[in-house]
């Protein structure tokens, strides 16, 4: 079982400039802010009578939340390496639950006690579903060794069918007018989700760039082989992030939930593919290990400001949907064109 | 090259001024080849020869321009200056096409071959392919496969998925394959190193046929090997020269080591340890079904231990198994006195061992990832307050503290250890295990791949360690290193301590014939 | 000569649609009938050859979620300009259009992944995106509900039909044979030419296949096409079948193929896969999202048995083959 001769790693007498792979798939945050700011005035350009108003800016920052939180979620599970199919079956399950107990317990008219209290009920069960369904991602892939790609793809069918079975595909609706807070009021001007992504954006920051368990993650994501070499509780690190993963989905469910006032089975389909968008775009890279929140930050904000200029210019959302993919494809090009002329340019330095 | 002075003792200048003096009937000549990459020289002005049905041993340490030698006769890499003659037809260089065409074949350490496809195929694939068929002749394939695994006279299910086969079968296929494109020269790139001792045995049987069928071998090392019975010559490279090129039997290991180094083996065995040092480690009757059988032995505070033992000896699971990797049918383990169990890397890690792998760039290091981080991942839960919360000063300062003493050469701790040569490398990973204040340290392969100059310094570590009081297992099959390095060496053969032998108590020649019988 | 394996995902996903008929049988003996067989044909044709695609995708080490964009595209663009020219072409003709825009599409994916060697999960991520946003922004987003005369003419076109001793009537469409011939087609080039081989080799190892001279980047190019000229031909005969071109159609359907594919064996980690399994595992799933309620288990759970199978059949062999390996070291 011993293999010298497995490590395909840097035998070629290419001079180790530092972080090539890194490089590969993670442009410069400096590059992504460029391109975010270019987009901004591009679309302040097409109609500043529009996009440069307070109506817009509060219409975007009510918008988006939602799938950046999603994002979050995937981006923990990339940065291990694997991917998270099910974020969005956690988020529609966990609200549809939620939902349940607000219509059961509390119903549209309740005020006071009575909702203040089943919303608390509510929000704290379905995190706790969001939490648990997470943490079985993670048990599968870490103890039955499934790709997390093939594990999630499973789950997310499970969950986003438990949401099905149980409301047999119809929204649940009829909540508290309090539970609105959530995904449609604002404190001192600023939107309550924006405010719930904003503090989560910078819990998932701190978790990763200033404890161990962070580390922890990227150097999971890194090399799992060494991971458990140098004694690293590899399982873990994978349930512990999977969990945190379904956490912030079933967050994001929940704002969805509040915005729309309903709660449903396929709520949110369109954004699992946005996620990962999201994600490589902000040069989290897809096979793990290297990724930073201020990155996606900047991904979301950019796809925003595109989506909502051209909505402006009466496009419709599947214009927006072309210029994601196009975008996600031509990023990827560049950086690997950047990427193979400076490896080409390196090489032709002297190197000891 | 047989007009070269006899002894094992050259003059470089001989070698390089007149090669080829005779090269009447061979098959390959490779002439005053050169090739530098971006300024750094990687081979230059290289001559040697390879008869028909001749066998050679090209032996160099890593970054010696093996590699590239190899590549450029596989058609990989085009030469800078120089030809290649291939029967008496010159090239200035060849690509793949025509190096198949010519006959020449490469077995690489991997094999190359297709798990998911079966012997069969994976035998006939490249003669399909170069005959450019559009349809699978699935016959024609199972004859091609069977013919050429008669001729070497070895017998492997042809329906079977190549992922099923054990590594030693797994060569035998990639043997054939390159049989079956019609190979004249089969160059194999460390062809032993994952091999068991009956393995080699039967290898070197192979080699056998395949030179008395006038098939042509390059045999591919960096350092001795057992390959050398079968080999008529032996050519050795140093930093990109050609240092040697002489009959078989006027190498031993002290002169081939000469040649690959460049220098006498500075290094001095080092004595048993004195008496008294309560022992810090104790295993006993250690065993697990096919792999391991009773092992029993004792590690004394500040002792150099060495598991000397080919591959396939249970030296690796040894190392695995105290390190909690797999798990062991039965065996007591001690460590400072406590009863630890088996089973857990955990649990070993609380008990105070340390384990730097065998493989340092997929087992040992995060590649891409900072010095920094590869440094203190080991640590990192003790530098973490409360909530988690990382002491970052105290991190940093962990950082330089290590990069001083174990005088790993960089300019910033936070570029990625890739960039490191492979003795910094390593040191990084030793640097990862000393932060965690282990009693016990198993050292498994600790200068592989690691530059002549590194090793040395590694061995001095690796002393002060053990003066330190910590003990120390070293787990190898280099016998300058552990004899170099090591108080005692225990030899391991089929699963079991052989025998036990005090340090600067037995020479070179003598501790590698008795690992090899 | 080919042995059953009885520890196969083929063998096993056979045994789960036994179970399946045999119970659903029992609760309704008409389950067991020539109607039910042929509306299971009838419903696995558009899966099917979507299935066949993905399998080959997955053997060369790959994987693609756009294939169902690549048909809509296919479909929607091929009925509106037959339609807007008024051109009266024969269905084969406006089949092969289908199929030909496919295999362009296809190309696209072609151009990432094996000229930029990108991850094919994130291209054809990209591309979905991008090709539906395309098609609903610049083509069109109108249903066509009066397909050209020759689609409409191929819907009718069919095999066998007639009414069983219950009085049920059944039919065997046309485009059934379009399944038939993609299976055998497939089957010939993965089995029989050296082109499929090379797929497999390049699933098995990339690396080796560079190394014994496999035009890798040519092999892929002929993947990704392949898999857009079926994406384009499903999409075109789903189009027809319905008689109506919806360009909201399909999209959403690819992890039910990907899921049929995986159970039927094929690994997403490249190399390895058959036709028969990839059959059976559509078979399952077409079974499931049709005729689950025979099971005494509601419609509405459908999803959650097609992930249940997902995370059961892939994950007890994973279990026990890394139980397998920690015991051996």
């Amino acid at each position: 079982m011993t293999d010298t001769n497995a490590a395909p790693a840097p035998k070629n007498p290419s001079p180790a400039a530092p972080g090539f792979v890194v490089q590969l798939m993670q442009p410069g945050i400096g590059r992504l802010a460029v391109m975010t700011i270019v987009i901004f005035i591009a679309m302040a350009a097409l109609s500043p009578e529009h996009f440069l108003t307070i109506g817009n800016a509060s219409s975007m920052a009510f918008q988006f939340p939602e799938f950046a939180i999603l994002s979050l979620a995937m981006m923990l599970a990339m940065l291990t390496g694997g991917i998270d199919l099910s974020i969005i079956g956690i988020a529609d399950l966990s609200a549809i639950i939620a939902a349940l107990i607000l219509s059961h317990f509390a119903g549209a008219n309740a005020t006071g006690v009575e909702a203040g209290g089943a919303m608390a009920l509510a929000i704290v069960v379905s995190l706790a579903i969001g939490c648990v369904a997470g943490m079985f991602n993670g048990i599968v892939i870490a103890y039955f060794g499934l790709p997390a790609i093939l594990a999630t793809l499973g789950s997310g069918l499970v969950f986003t069918g438990l949401g099905f079975a149980i409301t047999g595909g119809s929204a649940v609706v009829g909540f508290p007018g309090v539970f609105a807070v959530i995904g449609n009021a604002d404190l001192f001007g600023i939107p309550v989700p924006l405010i719930i992504f904003v503090s989560l954006a910078v819990a998932v920051w701190f978790l990763l760039e200033r404890t161990a368990f962070g580390i922890k993650v990227q150097m999971l994501g890194t090399n799992p082989l060494a991971t458990r070499f140098a004694g690293i509780d590899d399982a873990g690190v994978t349930i512990r992030t999977f969990t945190y993963s379904g956490g912030l989905a079933a967050v994001a469910g929940l704002i969805i939930m509040s915005r729309s006032n309903s709660a449903k089975a396929d709520y949110g389909s369109g954004y699992l593919l946005l996620t990962i968008l999201i994600c490589v775009l902000g040069g989290i890279n897809p096979y793990g290990g290297f990724g930073k929140v201020s990155g996606l930050i900047l991904a979301v904000l950019s796809l925003q400001f595109l989506s909502s200029g051209f909505n402006m210019l009466q496009a419709s959302n599947f214009f927006t949907q072309f210029l994601w993919g196009s975008l996600l494809l031509v990023v990827m090009a560049v950086n690997t064109i950047q990427f193979r002329r400076r490896a080409a340019r390196s090489s032709s330095k002297a190197h000891v | 090259m047989r007009s070269g002075p006899r002894g094992g003792h050259f003059r470089e200048q001989d070698v390089a001024s007149h090669p080829l003096a005779e090269t009447g009937n061979s098959f390959i000549r490779i002439e005053h080849v050169s090739k530098s990459f971006v300024g750094v020289n990687a081979l230059t002005d290289v001559s040697f020869a390879i008869a028909r049905g001749q066998a050679v041993n090209l032996v160099g340490e890593n970054g010696s321009g093996k590699s590239t030698l190899i590549k450029i006769l596989a058609g990989a890499e085009t030469p800078d200056e120089g030809a290649i003659t291939v029967d008496a037809e010159v090239h200035a260089s060849l690509d793949p096409r025509q190096s198949v065409a010519r006959g020449i074949q490469v077995i690489f350490q991997d094999f190359s071959l297709f798990p998911n496809l079966s012997v069969a195929e994976n035998i006939a694939f490249s003669l399909e392919l170069a005959e450019g068929r559009t349809l699978v002749r699935r016959r024609h394939m199972r004859a091609t496969a069977e013919r050429v695994l008669e001729r070497i006279g070895v017998t492997i299910d042809l329906d079977i998925r190549v992922e099923k086969l054990s590594v030693a079968d797994k060569q035998l296929v990639a043997i054939a394959r390159a049989l079956a494109s019609e190979a004249r020269l089969i160059i194999m790139d460390e062809p032993t190193t994952a091999l068991t001792e009956r393995e080699v045995r039967s290898l070197i049987a192979i080699i056998r046929r395949l030179k008395a069928d006038g098939i042509a071998v390059l045999f591919v090392s960096h350092k001795l090997t057992e390959g050398l019975e079968v080999c008529e010559k032996v050519v050795v490279l140093r930093n990109g020269h050609l240092v040697a090129d002489a009959p078989a039997s006027e190498f031993d290991a002290g002169s081939l080591a000469y040649h690959m180094t460049g220098r006498r083996l500075a290094e001095t065995a080092k004595p048993p340890l004195a008496k008294s040092s309560p022992a810090i480690m104790s295993v006993r009757g250690l065993s697990r079904a096919g792999v391991l059988r009773e092992i029993c032995f004792d590690l004394a505070h500040g002792e150099v231990l060495g598991i000397a033992g080919l591959l396939g000896s249970g030296r690796t699971e040894l190392a695995k198994a105290l390190f909690g990797l797999i798990e062991v049918d039965a065996g007591k383990l001690l460590v400072d006195g406590k009863r630890v169990p088996f089973g857990s890397v955990h649990t070993m890690i609380e008990a105070g061992i340390g384990y730097v792998p065998e493989d340092r760039l997929t087992e040992g290091l995060f590649l891409p990832q900072s010095i920094s981080r590869n440094v203190t991942i080991g640590t990192i839960d003790s530098h973490a307050g409360r909530g988690g919360v990382l002491d970052r000063s105290g991190l940093r300062a962990q950082v330089s503290n290590w990069l001083a003493r174990l005088n790993i050469a960089t300019s910033d701790s936070e570029a990625a250890v890739q960039s490191l040569s492979g003795g910094n490398q390593q040191r990084v990973v030793l640097a990862r295990w000393l932060a965690k204040r282990p009693k016990v340290l198993i050292l498994n392969g600790p200068t592989v791949g690691v530059d002549v100059g590194s090793k040395t310094d590694i061995h001095a570590i690796i002393a002060e360690l053990a003066a330190s009081g910590l003990g120390i297992i070293v787990i190898s099959d280099d016998i300058p290193e552990v004899l170099a390095s090591c108080n005692r060496i225990l030899v391991m053969k089929a699963g079991q301590i052989a025998e036990e032998i005090p340090g600067a108590s037995i020479k070179e020649t003598e501790l590698a014939r008795r690992l090899m019988s | 000569m080919p042995k059953i394996n009885y520890k196969s995902n083929e063998f096993l996903v056979f045994l789960v649609i036994v179970a399946f008929v045999i119970v659903a049988t029992a609760s309704y003996p008409g389950f067991f009938s020539i109607p039910t067989l042929f509306d299971l044909l009838r419903n696995g044709i558009v899966i099917g050859i979507f299935a066949i695609g993905v399998l080959l995708v997955l053997i060369s080490g790959g994987i693609d979620v756009s294939f169902t964009a690549v048909a809509v595209f296919a479909l929607f663009t091929t009925t509106l300009t037959v339609k807007q020219l008024g051109l009266d072409l024969p269905w084969p003709l406006v089949f092969l259009v289908s199929v030909l825009i496919g295999m362009g599409l296809g190309l696209i994916n072609a151009v990432f992944i094996a000229g930029f060697r990108l991850p094919t999960l994130i291209v054809t991520l990209g591309t979905l995106s991008a090709l539906r946003g395309f098609l609903l922004t610049f083509v069109g987003s109108q249903l066509i509900s009066n397909v050209p005369p020759s689609m409409q003419q191929f819907s009718r076109l069919v095999i066998v039909r007639g009414t069983n001793a219950q009085g049920f009537f059944y039919s065997l469409p046309w485009a059934f044979a379009f399944l038939v011939g993609v299976v055998v087609l497939t089957w010939f080039l993965l089995t029989r030419t050296l082109l499929g081989r090379n797929i497999f080799a390049i699933g098995g190892s990339l690396e080796s296949a560079r190394r014994i001279g496999i035009n890798v980047r040519l092999t892929q190019v002929f993947v990704y096409a392949y898999v857009g000229g079926l994406a384009g031909l499903a999409g075109i005969i789903h189009a027809s079948m319905a008689r109506v071109a919806n360009p909201f159609d399909l999209v959403g359907l690819e992890l039910s193929v990907i899921a049929a594919t995986v159970l039927g064996g094929a690994r997403l980690s490249g190399g390895y896969g058959t036709i028969t399994g990839t059959l059976l595992g559509v078979i399952l799933i077409v079974m499931v999202n049709n005729s689950l309620i025979l099971l005494g288990i509601p419609s509405t759970w459908q999803s959650v048995v097609i992930g249940a199978l997902i995370l059961l059949g892939t994950g007890l062999p994973s279990y026990q083959a890394k139980r397998a390996a920690r015991k051996a070291g």
